[in-house]
């Protein structure tokens, strides 16, 4: 028996609040899927499971904080069954595609055979998502009265909770389910007043209280129009706060807390280069000229590639300093310093960046910059980059002088990439470059070490074609 | 006042309640004090120091160690047509009088037709924090703002200190004045006294949007110390003073909700059956939709006032943990 429990997502966390649990006990998990959201004082994260296996009890009720290290639930092992269920995300489409086969022109009518699964690495959309594919694994089995019913009331059963056996679906889940109004679980009662004077739609509303419960704040910030303050009583009628603004004061203190902790801690040396990117914008506007709009590359994926590229070459950057010692890291986990709206810096990873194709690192890279911004992001993304870059060049500087984020030992710094005289082979012309900067940790390495990176950056870059 | 006071000074919440005992002497020949220790040794708490030598032991009247005796007696003097101040020393031992405050101040007026009022006031400490033990500490206005036919106030500034006592005289009702120990000792310039102080009104210590800290005598400079962090924070938290537990003014209390939309209730008193909870009632029936956050209660460990400081302290509301609270509500 397997205890699952309340991992450290940084190294700055000694305690996290059990949100939301995305499984059940009974159910059965795969090592790496998400089974719980935690909350910590910089976001919230969807943890995976480390074990395959059943889940046992539950220990935690949602809104719990707890220490790390607590056990949150018991996952008990389970030998892998002689025909696989279809506990992935792929399956669960297989299934859903076979069941179409079955019954094709209502199925057809009720969900829509999913489009043909796309080539590329599954990079789940949303949490959601992966959510209820993990819970519906056993569906494509119900009974067809139960499929009938579904299609009747307009209920996709892939979205329901199954509470029969396995999790298939039962006819009383699709009765309860087409009974319910489709609202969020918890609204205020301030909150649906609100939403009804601002006339909101709350089935479309994303609560941000605890256990997901809609507030005020979240019916004013799906209010169209310009926000009105609350009620007829209250005349004296404070601005309306936009959304999130909140969370920052806690995110601000984890902030302080971890940079303070860098900045005393570590002896940071400074390196900085200018790379001439001359080659690698040609070679960019000439793969983006044969892209489709969606898919071209940003100069930004060019960078993060080389930087974990670099990183890898020059290994004594890409890890942890713990216990007095450096530690490489497992991979290049690019940490990626995304600015959140409303204030705020996380920097979750990206997953062996140095092997990722550009455009599947420009995809992830997207999309990890979505979920952080709507706060979901997972466990290993946040507890496990080895080096992190910080790309200000959007913001129109020219070199970011970065604080390392403890405990890593190097941050690579990118500014805007700007047009500047440059001579090449004795003769003036004009070139993109950018300036490449390097903080590291001087206990780790020296300024050689740096420097070794720096120039394996600027090297990169001067083969896109390679990278 | 006969003597000519300067206008502002710096002065005690206990020496604002003993200016508002001898003003009330002065003022009526009815007037009396009386209680345990009231006369020779100055009052348990230092409150009538002084005021045998000013106002003789006829007015200034010590008392056996009877609460029940003595409460009676003053009932007795009311009904006869003076207008007694009771002192009893902390709000435990006037449950030795609760049998003359419930059966006979409170239910004069009704069992006789309306021929026998009672203006009487009774005045007792109540709160902990002084590591006084349990049978001294413990907060019980909230059992008397249950008991219809008197009024419970509790003066928590010294400008209250200073001007309630003089409207709980004029009221033809039996009135408890409770006065939380740890206040004696607060100093502060006292504003001039003005108009009487009107008995029905709860006041805004503090303005703010975000939350309502509503809270009552001792608990409220926790509050408002609350409101500060809160502040730090990015909170803006209004803070709420009852004044007076019987009766609630249940419009300012549903009038602060509005604005705020989130309400912690700080209540030095336990948490079950408590004024805290009739609070939370009153949000709940008047102000349901109005609410963003369930309601918050910050109320004392249900368990005797330890002794020990440290275990005193950590079963007391304090300020940390209306700042949690309110976190709670408000994140």
């Amino acid at each position: 028996m397997a205890e699952f429990t309340m991992p450290s997502l940084g190294a700055d966390m000694d305690e996290g609040t059990l949100q939301e649990w995305l499984v059940r006990a009974g159910d059965r998990v795969r090592r790496g899927e998400p089974v719980a959201v935690v909350e910590t004082a910089k976001s919230t994260i969807e943890v995976e499971c480390f074990e395959t296996g059943r889940v046992g009890r539950l220990l935690v009720d949602p809104g719990a904080t707890v220490p790390v290290g607590t056990p949150l639930a018991l996952i008990e092992p389970v030998e892998e069954p002689a025909k696989p269920t279809k506990p992935t995300k792929r399956g669960r489409a297989a299934t859903a595609r076979s069941t179409a086969r079955e019954t094709p022109k209502r199925a057809a009518t009720a969900h829509p055979a999913p489009a043909p699964a796309e080539p590329r690495a599954p990079v789940p959309a949303g949490g959601r998502d992966r959510v209820l594919a993990v819970r519906g694994r056993a569906h494509g089995e119900e009974g067809p009265l139960v499929r009938h019913l579904a299609e009747q009331a307009g209920i996709d059963l892939d979205a329901l909770h199954g509470s029969g056996h396995g999790g298939r679906v039962t006819r009383a889940d699709v009765e309860r389910a087409a009974a319910a109004p489709r609202l969020p679980g918890r609204i205020t009662p301030f909150a649906r007043r609100l939403a009804r004077e601002l006339d909101v739609d709350l089935s479309a509303v994303t609560g941000s209280g605890r256990n997901g419960a809609v507030r005020a704040v979240d019916v004013r910030e799906a209010a169209p129009g310009p926000s009105v303050p609350a009620g007829p009583k209250s005349g004296s009628a404070a601005p309306a706060r936009p959304a999130g603004e909140r969370r920052p004061v806690g995110m601000r203190d984890a902030i302080a807390g971890l940079m303070s902790r860098a900045n005393r801690e570590i002896p940071h040396y400074y390196l900085s280069t200018t790379v001439n990117l001359a080659a690698a914008m040609d070679w960019m506007h000439e793969h983006n000229r044969r892209c489709p709009i969606g898919e071209r590359l940003l100069p930004v994926a060019l960078l993060l590639k080389a930087a974990a590229r670099a990183a890898r070459k020059v290994p004594e950057l890409n890890g942890f300093w713990t216990d007095g010692g450096f530690t490489a890291g497992e991979g290049v986990h690019l940490g990626v310093a995304v600015s959140l709206r409303g204030g705020g810096l996380v920097a979750p990873a990206l997953h062996d960046a140095d092997t990722l194709e550009l455009p599947q690192l420009m995809a992830d890279m997207k999309d990890l910059v979505a979920r952080a911004r709507t706060g979901r992001l997972r466990g290993s993304e946040v507890s496990d980059p080895t080096i992190t870059v910080t790309n200000l060049g959007d913001q129109g500087v020219e070199a970011v002088l970065g604080v390392i984020y403890p405990p890593q030992v190097a941050l690579v710094g990118f500014g805007r990439i700007v047009e500047r005289p440059w001579a090449v082979d004795g003769l003036l012309g004009v070139r993109p470059v950018v300036t490449a900067t390097l903080s590291a940790d001087h206990r780790a390495t020296d300024g050689a070490v740096g420097a070794r990176y720096l120039t394996a950056v600027d090297r990169l870059l001067q083969s896109p074609e390679e990278l | 006042m006969a003597t000519g006071q300067p206008d502002e000074r710096k002065t005690t919440y206990r020496e604002a309640m003993r200016e508002a005992l001898r003003e009330a002497l002065r003022a009526d020949e009815r007037v009396f004090l009386m209680g345990e220790d009231v006369g020779r040794y100055g009052g348990c708490f230092g409150v009538s120091l002084g005021l045998l030598e000013e106002f003789g032991p006829e007015r200034i009247r010590d008392t056996p160690l009877s609460e029940s005796a003595f409460v009676g007696a003053g009932i007795g003097a009311a009904l006869s047509g003076l207008r007694p101040i009771v002192e009893i020393m902390t709000v435990n031992f006037s449950l030795l009088a609760l049998d003359q405050i419930l059966n006979n101040a409170a239910t004069l007026l009704h069992m006789s037709g309306g021929q026998l009022p009672v203006p009487l006031v009774i005045r007792m400490t109540t709160g902990a924090g002084r590591q006084l033990a349990a049978q001294h500490s413990h907060s019980l206005e909230g059992w008397y703002a249950h008991i219809p036919g008197i009024r419970v106030l509790a003066p928590a500034t010294i400008e209250d200190a200073r001007s309630m006592l003089a409207p709980a005289l004029a009221d033809p009702d039996p009135v408890l004045i409770f006065e939380h120990g740890s206040l004696y000792n607060a100093a502060g310039e006292l504003a001039p006294l003005t108009a009487p102080v009107d008995l029905d009104h709860a006041a805004t210590r503090r303005q703010g949007t975000d939350i309502s800290l509503i809270t009552y005598g001792g608990s409220l400079p926790k509050a408002l110390a609350a409101a500060d962090e809160l502040a730090a924070d990015g909170i803006s938290a209004e803070v709420l003073d009852l004044r007076t537990l019987r009766p609630l003014d249940g419009e300012a209390i549903a009038a602060s909700v509005a604005r705020t939309h989130r309400a912690v209730v700080v209540d030095e008193a336990w948490r079950t059956g408590s004024l805290a909870a009739e609070i939370s009632a009153r949000i709940a029936e008047e102000s349901l939709y109005e609410l963003d956050a369930p309601v918050e209660r910050v109320c004392s460990a249900e368990v005797p006032i330890p002794y020990a400081r440290l275990l005193e302290q950590a079963a007391l509301p304090q300020t940390a943990d209306i700042v949690t609270a309110a976190h709670r509500a408000v994140d």
